[in-house]
């Protein structure tokens, strides 16, 4: 059985008349990783802090291994933090950044040095020690700040957007390195940041956030196929959900959702409660559970608008009961813009939500 | 990569060198004696000009002896240059009763002007770092506080100033005279500091944090090794203050305690016998050095810490 390594309570804070979080409760299990997601100003990185003790919380209470540390000082709290701008000391030498916070709790200076080799062993840096921040490149950098989190030994890594200032190609690189450091340190993480691919790949669990509400706390995949709200649903994936507003209808015993005149058959839907007639929904479908020109229970007509090939995927954009939809489908299937095509809608995978509430249905 | 380059400048002259070969290349030539040129240049060089000349003026009179400067021609150099003025400048030039010129003034003025600057800058900076990074209650009120004492015009305090300093037992003495220039570089010197850190990353600050530094762990060990710009410019800008000040050196010291620009004062203005262009001129250009010499030797570091100050914060 797991233990929680992480725990917030009724966790609410304000700036003066401005609310951030609001009675907010998150457990972490011993071991997880989890990621705070969402865009900017939802809080995410506020609630990062108020768990590190860098800002004092207006109400509640957070735990960290069972134990009360509200009160307590960021170095009591056992916990480890990497931000997006690395915040390397840039007077120190890498080793001196590492061995910094180890000095200033007069730690001796044979387990600095064993607890600093560790790190540069781990994270591949022995070469780089001697050096001054400014003549290391930003994954150089990044590799470091994770270094001073590791040197700590702590339960409990915090990490602020850690990748958002490297490029491309290095932040895949760093991510893949970030999940292998997990799998084998077994800390807990809890990783803030605004971008979905992260979050989706590293993730144990994702709590995807908006103004200061945890909408929906889950795995990554029930955060992607089983989105609790409107919101989870058009935030997560890319290109982003179709959406079509209707209501549901009864039509010879079989449930429709009608949109402009079109029919949606229901029956594959794994609805929590019974789709009472007349209520109005909105239709959520991913791009890549629309079938182009294959057999399937429902066929509608559409026509080609634009075609974005990918290399690995094709997408299409197409026009459908007055709306435009995307589609994805493999690179390989061509299609010129203007050819008929049909499409089915595979409903197992989609989701419908309360027009009004918002809510999945 | 090395086949895409190929590609690119193949097609670019393939597709152009023929039509265009005739036409302009390469960087456009600009000749010197352009009307812009001739305007900025002659602007610059009048300034210049403008500024030098009663710098030159003075230095060509110091060093004439007395007979040459009564022929008249201010602006002719020396026939016989002499430095006799500049030594009767510093030693011993008289101002009322005591004659030993500059010199005593110049002291005085070391000993008002090195202990006011390191104490007022120990003071600021922690002042700045403290607003700056950690956001205490009434954080806000006293800053406004302080910013507002920037804007009172120092004539207003004088006399307050004289009883507190009576009442502590201080008024006439060089310790008064520090706590004074002290108090009043503070507004303007914590306003520098606090927005300097203000633009230091916050994130640093928070790092450090995490790592279990406290107040002054931070202060020494982080935020002074990465603020030499701004403590040149609060320097430079405490020394020549304080070095130039006339108005709090007359009210708040005895006579024996005057600092250089007063002392100068005195000796330029005594009545007796004949005006001695020479020696006022180099006791003034004496003055005035030392702040020159700030100037020159850290110019750079200070334009750097202005800079770096004005565009983060």
């Amino acid at each position: 059985m797991k233990t929680n390594s992480v725990s917030v309570r009724d966790l609410s804070l304000s700036f003066g008349a401005v609310t951030v979080l609001e009675t907010l409760n998150l457990d972490v299990k011993d071991g997880e990783f989890l990621v705070l997601l969402g865009s900017s100003g939802c809080g995410k990185s506020t609630l990062l802090n108020c768990i590190a003790g860098l800002l004092d919380v207006s109400e509640g209470q957070i735990f960290i291994k069972d134990k009360n540390v509200t009160w307590e000082e960021p170095k009591d709290r056992g916990i480890g933090m990497v931000f997006q701008s690395y915040a390397l000391y840039p007077q120190m030498t890498v080793e001196g950044n590492l061995s910094f916070g180890l000095k200033v709790a007069k730690l001796p200076q044979t387990e600095i040095d064993k607890r600093v080799a560790r790190a540069a062993e781990i994270l591949q840096i022995q070469p780089l020690l001697k050096r001054k921040p400014s003549e290391l490149s930003g994954g150089q950098r990044q590799r470091v700040a994770i270094g001073r989190a590791l040197v700590r030994d702590v339960d409990v890594f915090l990490f602020d957007e850690p990748l958002s200032n490297l490029d491309a190609k290095l932040r895949s690189e760093l991510r893949v390195e970030i999940k292998r450091l997990h799998q084998s340190l077994k800390n807990t993480m809890i990783y803030v940041t605004h971008d979905q691919i992260e979050a989706l790949t590293l993730a144990d669990r994702i709590a995807v956030m908006k103004s200061g509400v945890i909408q929906q706390l889950a795995d990554p995949m029930t955060i992607y196929n089983m989105p609790e709200n409107l919101f989870v649903a058009g935030f997560i994936g890319s290109p982003s959900m179709n959406f079509f507003r209707g209501e549901i209808k009864d039509k010879g015993g079989r449930k429709v959702v009608e949109i402009n005149g079109v029919d949606f058959a229901m029956d594959a839907y794994p609805a929590r409660g019974p789709l009472e007639a007349g209520r109005k929904v909105v239709l959520g479908v991913r791009p890549e559970h629309v079938k182009v020109d294959e057999p399937g229970a429902e066929i509608h007509d559409a026509v080609v608008d634009i075609e974005e090939p990918m290399g690995a995927d094709n997408l299409l954009w197409l026009k459908l009961a007055g709306q435009t939809i995307s589609v994805r489908i493999p690179g390989a299937r061509r299609y010129a813009p203007g050819t008929a095509v049909k499409l089915s809608f595979d409903m197992s995978m989609a989701s419908v939500f309360d027009a009004t509430t918002e809510n999945r249905i | 990569m090395a086949e895409v380059v190929t590609l690119n400048t193949r097609s670019a002259t393939a597709g152009t060198a023929t039509k265009l070969a005739a036409g302009p290349r390469g960087k456009k030539p600009r000749p010197m004696l352009s009307p812009r040129n001739i305007m900025i240049y002659g602007a610059l060089l009048f300034a210049a000009a403008y500024y030098l000349l009663p710098l030159y003026v003075m230095v060509v009179t110091s060093l004439k002896g007395m007979p040459e400067i009564r022929l008249g021609n201010i602006f002719s150099p020396p026939v016989e240059i002499t430095f006799e003025p500049w030594a009767k400048a510093w030693a011993s030039a008289c101002t009322g009763l005591n004659c030993d010129g500059l010199s005593r003034g110049f002291w005085n003025s070391v000993r008002i002007t090195i202990p006011s600057t390191i104490v007022s800058i120990a003071i600021a900076s922690i002042n700045g770092y403290a607003l700056a990074n950690w956001r205490f209650k009434g954080a806000d009120l006293f800053f406004t506080i302080l910013i507002v004492g920037a804007f009172i015009p120092y004539q207003v305090m004088i006399y307050p100033i004289v009883i507190v300093l009576r009442e502590m037992g201080l008024y006439g003495s060089l310790t008064g005279l520090i706590i004074v220039h002290t108090i009043f570089g503070m507004p303007i010197l914590t306003l520098l500091f606090r927005n300097y850190f203000t633009s230091l990353p916050e994130e640093l600050f928070k790092a450090a944090r995490v790592d279990g530094a406290g107040f002054w762990t931070i202060y020494f060990k982080i935020m002074l090794p990465m603020s030499l710009p701004i403590f040149v410019v609060a320097m430079i800008l405490q020394v020549t203050g304080i070095w130039n000040d006339f108005l709090f050196g007359v009210v708040f010291t005895r006579p024996e305690y005057y600092p250089m620009t007063v002392q100068l004062n005195n000796i330029v203005n005594s009545v007796q016998g004949v005006k001695e262009y020479n020696v006022n001129m180099a006791a003034t250009i004496l003055t005035g050095a030392v702040p020159l010499i700030v100037y020159f030797v850290s110019g750079r570091l200070f334009v750097r810490g202005i800079a770096a100050g004005a565009v983060k914060g």
